[in-house]
């Protein structure tokens, strides 16, 4: 197996174990970052596990008790950028994610308000996106988050706000029905109202 | 439709307010979003691989 030889070293046990159980203590978050990323929960939960491995494989590298929740989130991200370099057709797939979030949204015990949000989010520039969930929902502070996202502290925080304006102008007008209206009508709705966002920029 | 009675134009700090509750409305929702994802119970897999690596490690040593 190619990755073991990282693993050798003086053998810790007990700080192996210590990794291992805050590693697992933070799957839920991992995963909750991995689909604001990806977009669907398959290829989210690929990408949590990929993320997952590649932090045990360094955990020589991590420092105890510093913040691994921040170290484990980097390493996600820089998963996720990778696999989307090799990808080609990436932006295909993205829609195609995109459509498939919005068809599988048929929950009708969910609030209509969080599926729009959802599909609002996945309308905003990538660089957006993750800094806005980051200091939004994730609950890290700018600096932690320009320090995930390999970034100066302003560009964080302009990040967020532009996200934030973008996404209010697409709830505020977000005037889409789930019931009656096609999928792909809704989605068309939301692309323009996007496309118009960003040529006013 | 047309709406037929003039509105007084909301004051500016009106306007304010209103676009800063509407973000903290995002806001909630958007954690909402994340926390419901935490709140997911973790798929069996993802535990086992760890698992699994962890155990391959003690073997070794």
């Amino acid at each position: 197996m190619g990755g073991a030889a990282r693993a050798e070293g003086p053998a810790n046990p007990a700080r192996d174990e210590a990794f291992r159980r805050e590693l697992e203590g933070l799957i839920p978050h991992l995963r909750a970052f991995a689909r604001t990323l990806a977009g669907d929960p398959t290829s989210a939960d690929d990408l949590a596990q990929d993320a997952m491995m590649k932090a045990w494989d360094a955990r020589a590298s991590f420092e105890m008790g510093t913040n691994m929740k921040a170290w484990t989130f980097m390493i996600l991200r820089n998963q996720f950028y990778s696999e989307k370099r090799r990808s080609w057709r990436q932006s295909q797939l993205d829609q195609e994610a995109a459509e498939r979030t919005l068809v599988a949204i048929d929950d009708p015990a969910s609030p209509v308000a969080l599926d729009e949000l959802r599909l609002g989010l996945q309308m905003l520039p990538l660089e957006q996106r993750e800094a806005l969930i980051l200091v939004g929902a994730g609950g890290f502070a700018y600096e932690e988050a320009a320090e995930i996202c390999g970034c100066a502290v302003g560009t964080v925080k302009s990040r967020v706000s532009r996200a934030r304006r973008a996404l209010q102008g697409i709830l505020t007008s977000g005037d889409y029905r789930r019931d009656g209206a096609a999928a792909g009508e809704a989605m068309g709705k939301i692309l323009a109202h996007a496309e118009r966002l960003s040529n006013q920029r | 439709m047309i709406d037929q009675k003039p509105r007084k134009k909301p004051s500016r700090s009106a306007a304010l307010d209103e676009a800063r509750l509407r973000q903290q409305a995002i806001g909630v929702k958007l954690r909402q979003m994340f926390d419901a994802v935490v709140n997911e119970p973790v798929p069996d897999d993802f535990i086992e691989i760890l698992r699994r690596a962890d155990e391959q490690r003690s073997e070794k040593s």
